[in-house]
């Protein structure tokens, strides 16, 4: 299997390029939240009667409503990418713009349900179902705001011209990204407020 | 008993890891001859001798069939090192049955040993010659290390948690235990001891109550029994007699000598202070040294602690 | 074909602090790391011989304990973290993955100078953590590392960022090693370094995120007292070391696959020969990457395992050995009716399958269940790491800096002086650390400050080592400084190889190629009339 003949000028090598080191780093976080899971399961198998209980204080209907602002979100991200292959930077930028908007009311709606654990007495440290819980959200918040912000760059580059339908490499890789981080939340979801 | 390389194998189990150990040093020094020989011989033998005559090399990129055992000769070799290794260490790992046991807690920078009859002891271990013993140990603090070179078998002691080992002791003698876990400033000096007794002997300890047997201490003075109470009750592995200063105050001049304390105050260091430190150490931290030392009121009797501050007094 | 040095500096014309902290050119990059992680490894240089001074006496003499015990941990913690781990990859890798491929870059040029800042960001965390410094051994078990009063926290933040480092650099390498090759360069024709860095870049993307991760558990627990490692709250202290020696295991081999890369290229160019059994060699490294993943257990034979779980373990650590042990074959029967010269590339080279036997054939004492109980946390072990590591990795990373020391810099090092440091450091690292197997087997522990006077003798001998290895070091490195300043100018391929870098004039241009080259062989074609590959 030769590479093109052009090297690294060649836009097609770019765009290859810039997708296979997107799936790379996407490797990376699916093992760095897979510490994480691997943590849940060995303490799920030791404490299974403590994760039964500790799992019913955590509010499932900002948990559901949290899931479908974030699939509502990676939908945006999907309209976003076929309207600049279409060549429509305008409407890319309206539709990515939505999805930074529902990141963050995906994030307020965590705020909210964070203080209410906190008000409950319920911190990282106070048990380890809970010590699970803030460290898996937490970091997958975290992952949130730097999709975010990688999101609202890719609309500051359209915004200055720099996309259309024959280049947006940082559209689909940006777009790529933000699905991961919704997929996490997929498995969070049932892990942490759904087993029983 | 040292000689050069190994040591005595202080009984069958360990003679049989010995046996282990010197069939993997056999097949390693073959293999190790075999090709650094090649790689010494190729080198001279094949050394350039005409400069700039080196275009004649033959292309040789490789052999199939020779790659062929020296992927299989180096498989089976492993799996034949990997078998008797397991072997040896299931027996090792399983006690046999009949052990009597003895508890042992390691702690910051200590063991407290415990036998079933309630007797307890600090970094020394008796045990009859001839019968197989099991060690329970856990820890207090962090994962400490307990390990008897002379017996060829190690244990990790864990807090929240409890694990074995055993060991049959054939000939009477001294042992060294050593932490092999790295646990703080003391780790080096958390060292124990297993004494194996004939059995005559042992029983005549273990009828004793809480004094040592038949070692001609009925004669020693207070003060000799407290130096030797601190020699082995782990004291000294976190206080200096002189020189320099390990993690506690030194103790020559100690008593009698002005102690400047956290918070601002001082206290002489009269009999009373001794006796405290030893029995209740956090009521006044030493100003500069941390509060990190454990209580003795449980582990050394009132007539060994009367003999600690009757030593310290002679320093 | 191969250019002489005449037209100027190549890549190293732009002069300015800025054209070094903004460049995106691999080879500037890749300078920079090497200058990074050599002091780096010079300063926990310096620290060893802290250790072994102390060590001189068997009770604390010019060091309290608790200084010892800081000397060993920043010892080890930099000399992995902060040298081994990234010096042949981020070093010598940057500078030459793209002009063993035929590329004018990496993938990603940015992302390669992020990777220089966030691990430059990292170390000074790491220093920074040094107002309080660790004692814990460069493993940090807990619970202590979770208790003691040192800065762990901000220690660990550091090494994440260190990671992230590591993760970057081997993303790019992936990605520019599939994409970028130059017409004609199949996989069977790439330079055998580069199979090596293959390997190791993939073992660097799936391991490092879990050392992160474990590194960030670590912090919460001390700032939030998670308790996951914390017996009292329901935690297993235990699980720290499966999380810990998950990535810990598999990055020794990020540690040894780009040196016996190295050692592939050297022996083929100073023997005169085809590398025998290049197809073995570069499979065996995908395969070493692979079982390395399945094997870290064996850290933890002792820490009350099940005996089902320690012989699994067991069992796959005997088989990372066979395909290790067909490199070692392989090189040596290239050797075979070569045409053999002994410059210091080949020195080195040939030394490091010296000692690397030595160090590999001392693993199956530990991989063996009975035997590993009593070697275990011994001096044994010490020795076998230094063994693979410094005997294996380090004299790899030396062979490399000889061999492409004209290259990167377009002059020429003194070969005699060259000799001379090799000589000591040969004779200085095994009175060093041979004595340290006899004293391990004989039941001295590590990490001990103070030791029983019955192991003095052996530890006076390995400090009188660590004086003549110290000392091979400091001419080797004078040796360098020298070089850069008054060596001859190099030609563009002075040892007359045939790999892609060699056709470039020392030191190459910015953009690496006049032309991007078509290849139409491999690089090992030394030796008779060319034909089919025998």
């Amino acid at each position: 299997m030769n590479a093109p003949p052009a090297g690294h000028g060649d836009p097609r090598v770019a765009f290859e390029a810039a997708k296979l080191g997107l799936w790379t780093f996407l490797a990376t976080e699916v093992l760095l939240f897979g510490a994480l899971f691997t943590a849940y399961t060995v303490f799920r198998v030791k404490y299974p009667a403590m994760f039964q209980s500790e799992h019913l204080k955590l509010n499932r209907v900002l948990g559901t409503l949290n899931t479908l602002v974030l699939i509502t979100s990676s939908l945006a991200v999907v309209l976003g990418v076929d309207a600049i292959r279409k060549g429509k930077a305008r409407l890319l930028e309206r539709y990515f713009g939505a999805t930074v908007f529902l990141g963050a009311v995906f994030l307020c709606v965590k705020y909210i349900e964070w203080t209410e654990e906190f008000r409950h007495g319920l911190y990282p440290g106070t048990n380890i179902f809970f010590s699970l819980y803030f460290m898996m959200t937490g970091l997958h918040g975290i992952h949130v705001i730097l999709g975010m912000g990688v999101l609202a760059y890719v609309v500051v580059l359209s915004r200055r011209g720099r996309f259309s339908a024959g280049y947006h490499t940082p559209v689909e890789v940006a777009g790529l990204y933000w699905h991961f981080v919704d997929l996490v939340w997929i498995y969070l979801l049932p892990l942490l407020y759904l087993i029983g | 008993m040292d000689n050069i390389l190994a040591f005595g194998a202080a009984s069958a189990q360990a003679a049989r890891v010995d046996a282990v150990f010197l069939m993997i040093l056999v097949i390693g020094v073959f293999f190790f001859f075999l090709t650094q020989g090649l790689l010494i011989y190729f080198a001279v033998k094949y050394r350039r001798r005409v400069p700039d005559r080196d275009n004649e090399t033959p292309r040789i990129t490789g052999n199939p069939v020779l790659e062929f055992i020296w992927i299989l000769i180096p498989s089976i070799v492993v799996v034949i090192i990997f078998y008797y290794g397991w072997r040896v260490y299931s027996d090792l790992r399983v006690p046999h049955g009949g052990e009597s046991e003895v508890y042992v807690n390691a702690r910051q920078w200590m063991y407290e040993i415990k036998y079933p009859d309630g007797r307890t002891a600090i970094n020394e271990i008796r045990v009859p010659a001839g019968k197989p013993v099991k060690f329970i140990l856990s820890a207090s603090d962090v994962i400490h290390g307990f390990y008897l070179p002379d017996f060829r078998v190690k244990m990790d002691a864990i807090p929240g948690r409890t694990t074995t080992l055993w060991v049959q002791p054939d000939r009477p003698g001294e042992y060294q235990i050593y932490c092999t876990v790295y646990c703080g400033t003391g780790h080096s000096n958390m060292l124990a001891r297993l004494i194996v007794m004939p059995p005559n002997a042992y029983a005549a300890w273990a009828a004793h109550g809480e004094e040592e047997a038949g070692e001609g201490r009925e004669h020693e003075s207070l003060a000799a029994r407290g130096e030797r109470v601190v020699k082995t009750a782990g004291c000294l592995n976190c206080h200096a007699i002189e020189g320099k200063v390990k993690i506690g105050p030194n103790f020559r001049g100690l008593y009698g000598s002005n102690v400047p304390l956290e918070g601002g105050k001082s206290v002489t260091a009269d009999e009373d202070y001794l006796r405290e430190s030893i029995e209740d150490p956090g009521a006044k931290i030493v100003k500069g040294s941390p509060n990190v030392m454990p209580t003795f009121k449980s582990s050394l009797s009132k007539g060994d602690i009367d003999a600690v501050v009757a030593y310290l007094k002679t320093l | 074909m191969a250019e002489e040095s005449g037209n100027g500096r190549g890549y190293l014309a732009e002069r300015g602090w800025r054209s070094w902290a903004y460049t995106m050119d691999h080879k500037r990059i890749g300078v920079m790391y090497l200058y990074t992680t050599i002091a780096f490894f010079l300063i926990g240089g310096v620290f060893a011989l802290l250790l072994r001074l102390e060590l001189l006496s068997p009770q604390a003499r010019y060091f309290s304990d608790h200084a010892y015990n800081v000397f060993f941990t920043l010892h080890g913690a930099m000399m992995i973290f902060l040298f081994i781990i990234p010096a042949i990859p981020s070093g010598l890798g940057n500078f030459l993955i793209p002009l063993h491929i035929g590329a004018r870059d990496v993938a990603f040029p940015r992302i390669n100078l992020a990777s220089y800042w966030v691990f430059v960001a990292g170390f000074l965390v790491v220093i920074a953590s040094l107002v309080s410094p660790m004692d814990t051994g460069w493993t940090f078990y807990t619970p202590y590392s979770a208790k003691t009063g040192a800065a762990v926290a901000t220690l660990s933040f550091g090494i994440f960022l260190i990671g992230m480092s590591s993760i970057l650099t081997g993303l790019n390498f992936i990605v520019t090693i599939h994409k970028l090759r130059a017409p004609g360069m199949t996989w069977h024709r790439l330079p055998l370094f580069i199979w090596g860095m293959y390997a190791t870049s993939i073992i660097q993307v799936v391991a490092t995120p879990v050392v992160g991760v474990t590194f960030l558990l670590l912090a919460m627990e001390r700032l939030l007292g998670v308790g996951f490692f914390d017996p009292a709250k329901g935690g297993d202290p235990v699980l720290f070391q499966h999380f810990f020696w998950f990535y810990s295991h598999p990055v020794v081999y990020v540690m040894i696959l780009p040196a016996m890369g190295i050692i592939s290229e050297v022996i083929p160019v100073f023997s005169r020969k085809p590398i025998f059994g290049y197809k073995a060699i570069a499979y065996s490294s995908l395969a070493i990457a692979f079982l390395g993943f399945l094997v870290w257990g064996h850290h933890m034979f002792t820490s009350g395992m099940s005996p089902a779980a320690n012989a699994f373990f067991s069992f796959l650590t005997f088989f990372v050995a066979v395909p290790t042990a067909v490199k070692v074959f392989n090189w040596i029967a290239t050797l075979y009716k070569g045409s053999i010269t002994f410059e210091s590339p080949m020195l080195y080279a040939l030394t490091f399958i010296f000692l690397f036997a030595v160090g590999g054939l001392t693993g199956p004492f530990l991989g063996a269940l009975a035997t590993n109980v009593q070697l275990h946390d011994t001096y044994f072990v010490v020795a076998h790491f230094h063994y693979t590591m410094m005997g294996g990795t380090v004299m790899g990373f030396f062979a490399g800096l000889h061999y492409w020391f004209p290259k990167m810099t377009g002059k020429m090092l003194n070969e005699k002086v060259a000799r001379i440091a090799w000589a000591l450091i040969f004779v200085g690292f095994n009175v060093t650390f041979f004595t340290m197997f006899i004293v391990g087997v004989r039941g001295m522990p590590r990490r001990y400050a103070e030791y029983l006077p019955k192991f003095h003798v052996e530890n006076v001998i390995s400090t009188i080592g660590s004086v003549i290895l110290a000392v091979g070091i400091a001419v080797m490195v004078l040796n360098f400084i020298r070089g850069l300043r008054k060596g001859p100018p190099a030609p563009g391929n002075p040892w007359r190889a045939l790999s892609l870098e060699w056709q470039t004039p020392s030191p190459p241009d910015t953009g690496n190629f006049h032309e991007i080259p078509v290849v139409t062989d491999w690089p090992y074609s030394f030796g008779k009339a060319k034909g089919p590959a025998a």
